[in-house]
C-alpha cells in the first residue's frame, strides 16, 4: 500500500539539486506543512463562521449575511479584522498573567493536534506511531487553560464555566478515549494513517461506521461535548453564566478561544471521517477506477488524482460532519448540568466499555472482518 | 556537532531549566493557584523529555494522566475550595521543619547512590526500539508485570469509593477529625441516607 505522492522527498531531491546538504534541505521542509495546515485550519474557520451563520438564518427563516462580498462569503473575514483591533482589556482586578497565558493554553494544544490528521498516504504533517493517542493527549491540557481564564477573570460566572468546562472535558474524555480505543484494538496500529488503510479495502463497505455503530455515536456525541458546542454549551450557557469563561475577555485575547473552538471542531470532524468514515478514501477504491480505465496505479496522472479526491474527500466527509453539528446547534435546547453528567457517566461510559468487549469478542471471533 | 544534536541539546537545557525552576516555584510561591499551575508545566516538561529519549508513549501518557487528570483535580480542588483564609501558626513549625529537611536530604542521596551506582550506559545505543514501544510496553503489562499492573488498578478502585465516601458527607454524621457534627447545609442531600439509617 506504499503509493501516492512524497512530496517531502521530491522537495528534498529538488534541493539537493541545488547542492544543499539533506539536512539543510529537510530544515526547509519542515516549516512548510506547519505554515500549510495552519493556514487549513484557520480558512476552515472562516469558512465554518460563514457556514454557520447562513445555515442559523436558514434555520429561523432568515436571510443571514448578505452584504459582504456574495452571499456573504465575506463575514467570517470582517469579524475577524473588527476582533483584531478591538482593544485589548485586562480587567483591573484579573491575575493578568493567567489571563493572557489561559487562551493561549486553550488554542496551542488544539492546533498542535492537527499534527496527525492525514490528508492522504504522505500528506500530513508526521506519521507519529502514537498517531491517535497523542491527540487524546493533548486535548486533555485544554481544561487547563479553561480553568485558568476562568480563574484569572476574577468573576463568579467566568470561574463557575471554567470549572464546568473542566468537568464536562474530563467526563466524555473517557467514553472518547474508550471508542477509539475499539478503533484501535481493530486496526492493531495507534496511527491514523494506519486507521485509515485499514478501511480502504472496499472502498465504502469497509469503514469502520458499520463495524463501529455504536462507537461512532458515542464518538461524535463525546466530541460535541468536547467542542462544547450546543446541546452541550453549558460552559458558556448564555443564560446562566453571561458568556462563562470568556465573560472578561475581549479583542485578540476573545478570538483566540473563539478560533480554538471553531478548530477544534472542524479536528473533532476530521477525526470522526478518519476514524470512521474512512479518511481520504472515495467510496469506490481508486484501484479499481485505475483497472477500469486500464492505467498502471503508480502512473504520475493517477498519483495526482489519487492525492487531490483524497483532500477533497477528506474535507467534504468533515464539512458534512460540520454541518450536522451546526443544525443540530440551532435545532436543540441544551442539556441541564445533572442530565450533561449523567449522559456521559450513566449511559456513555456503561455503553463505550460494552463496545469495547464486544469489539474484543469479535476480533476473536470473526478475525478477517475485526482485524486479526 | 550536528544540526539534530544541537537542536536536542537546546531542548534538553531548555526543559531541564523548566523542571527545576518551575518545581523550585512549586514549593515556594505563596500562592497555592500559582503553585499547581506551575506543577502543571512541570509535568509537561518532564512529558518532553521522555520525548527527547524516544519515548513517546511514555511521554503522551505523562501528559494524559498527570496534566490532563492529576493537575486538572488538583486545580479543581483548588477552585472549589479557594476560600481566603488566614492560616494559623503552626507551634512546633522548627521541629518540623527540621524533620521534613532530613527526610528530603535522605531521599537526595538515595537518589544520588543510584545516580552513582548504576550503570547508565546503553550496550548498544543504535538498539532502541522507538516506535515498538508501545506494543514492547503492551506485552510486558500483560505478561510478566500483569500482577503488579492489576494491583494498581485495585489500589485505584479502593481511592476512588474511599473519596466517593469522603465526599458524601450524609453517610457519616460527625466530622472525622473533629468529633463535630457535620454541617450539611450546603451539600445536596440524597433523598436516601446511604448509610446511616440502614437498621
Amino acid at each position: 500500500m506504499e503509493y501516492g505522492l512524497d512530496l517531502e522527498n521530491s522537495f528534498n531531491e529538488f534541493l539537493k539539486g541545488f547542492g544543499l546538504s539533506s539536512e539543510i534541505a529537510h530544515i526547509i521542509w519542515l516549516p512548510l506543512p506547519m505554515l500549510l495546515v495552519l493556514v487549513a485550519a484557520v480558512v476552515g474557520v472562516l469558512v465554518t463562521v460563514w457556514l454557520e451563520r447562513k445555515i442559523s438564518a436558514a434555520a429561523q427563516q432568515r436571510i443571514g449575511p448578505e452584504y459582504a462580498g456574495a452571499l456573504g462569503v465575506l463575514q467570517p473575514i470582517a469579524d475577524g479584522l473588527k476582533l483584531l483591533v478591538k482593544e485589548d482589556i485586562i480587567p483591573a482586578k484579573a491575575d493578568g498573567i493567567l489571563f493572557t497565558a489561559g487562551p493561549i493554553l486553550v488554542l496551542v494544544p488544539v492546533i498542535l493536534s492537527w499534527l496527525i490528521v492525514p490528508f492522504g498516504q504522505n500528506l500530513l504533517i508526521s506519521n507519529v506511531g502514537i498517531g491517535i493517542f497523542l491527540w487524546i493527549a493533548l486535548s486533555s491540557i485544554q481544561p487547563i487553560g479553561l480553568l485558568m481564564s476562568g480563574y484569572a477573570s476574577n468573576n463568579k460566572y467566568s470561574l463557575l464555566g471554567g470549572l464546568r468546562a473542566a468537568a464536562q472535558s474530563i467526563s466524555y474524555e473517557i467514553p472518547l478515549a474508550l471508542s477509539v480505543l475499539a478503533i484501535v484494538l481493530m486496526t492493531n496500529s495507534l496511527s491514523t494513517v494506519d486507521i485509515v488503510n485499514q478501511q480502504s479495502g472496499a472502498g465504502i463497505l469497509s469503514w469502520n461506521i458499520w463495524r463501529q455503530p455504536v462507537g461512532f455515536i458515542v464518538f461524535w456525541i463525546c466530541a460535541l461535548a468536547e467542542c462544547e458546542r450546543l446541546p452541550f454549551d453549558l460552559p458558556e450557557a448564555e443564560e446562566e453564566l453571561v458568556a462563562g469563561y470568556q465573560t472578561e475577555y475581549a479583542g485578540m485575547k476573545f478570538a483566540l478561544f473563539y478560533l480554538g473552538s471553531y478548530i477544534n471542531l472542524i479536528l473533532s470532524a476530521l477525526l470522526v471521517s478518519i476514524l470512521y468514515l474512512g479518511g481520504w478514501g472515495f467510496p469506490i477504491p481508486v484501484e479499481l477506477i485505475a483497472k477500469f480505465l486500464n492505467l498502471p496505479i503508480n502512473a504520475p496522472f493517477i498519483q495526482v488524482f489519487t492525492a487531490s479526491i483524497g483532500i477533497v474527500m477528506t474535507v467534504l466527509k468533515a464539512y458534512l460532519l460540520v454541518f450536522i453539528a451546526i443544525l443540530l446547534r440551532w435545532t436543540t435546547p441544551r442539556v441541564r448540568i445533572d442530565q450533561l453528567l449523567d449522559l456521559g457517566w450513566k449511559f456513555l461510559l456503561p455503553i463505550s466499555l460494552a463496545n469495547l468487549l464486544i469489539t474484543a469478542g469479535l476480533k476473536l471471533a470473526f478475525p478477517q472482518f475485526f482485524g486479526g | 556537532m550536528s544540526i539534530a544534536i544541537t537542536t536536542q541539546f537546546i531542548c534538553f537545557t531548555v526543559l531541564s531549566l523548566v523542571v527545576i525552576i518551575g518545581a523550585l516555584g512549586v514549593v515556594l510561591l505563596e500562592s497555592i493557584v500559582y503553585s499547581a499551575f506551575l506543577l502543571g508545566g512541570v509535568f509537561m516538561s518532564v512529558a518532553g523529555l521522555y520525548l527527547l529519549l524516544n519515548a513517546s508513549f511514555v511521554a503522551a501518557a505523562q501528559v494524559l494522566v498527570y496534566v490532563g487528570a492529576v493537575n486538572v483535580l488538583i486545580i479543581f480542588a483548588i477552585m472549589l475550595v479557594n476560600k481566603k483564609e488566614d492560616l494559623k501558626p503552626i507551634n512546633d513549625i522548627k521541629s518540623r521543619r527540621i524533620i521534613s529537611t532530613s527526610i528530603c536530604l535522605t531521599l537526595l542521596s538515595l537518589l544520588i547512590r543510584v545516580d552513582l551506582t548504576n550503570v547508565w550506559s546503553l550496550s548498544s545505543p543504535q538498539n532502541s526500539i522507538g516506535e515498538e514501544s508501545t506494543i514492547r510496553i503492551g506485552e510486558h503489562l500483560f505478561s510478566d508485570y500483569l500482577l503488579p499492573f492489576e494491583v494498581a488498578s485495585v489500589l485505584l478502585l479502593m481511592a476512588m469509593i474511599g473519596a466517593i465516601v469522603l465526599a458524601r458527607r450524609d453517610v457519616m454524621s460527625k466530622d472525622i477529625s473533629t468529633g463535630l457534627p457535620v454541617d450539611q447545609e450546603l451539600i445536596e442531600k440524597s433523598s436516601e441516607p446511604l448509610l446511616t439509617n440502614k437498621n
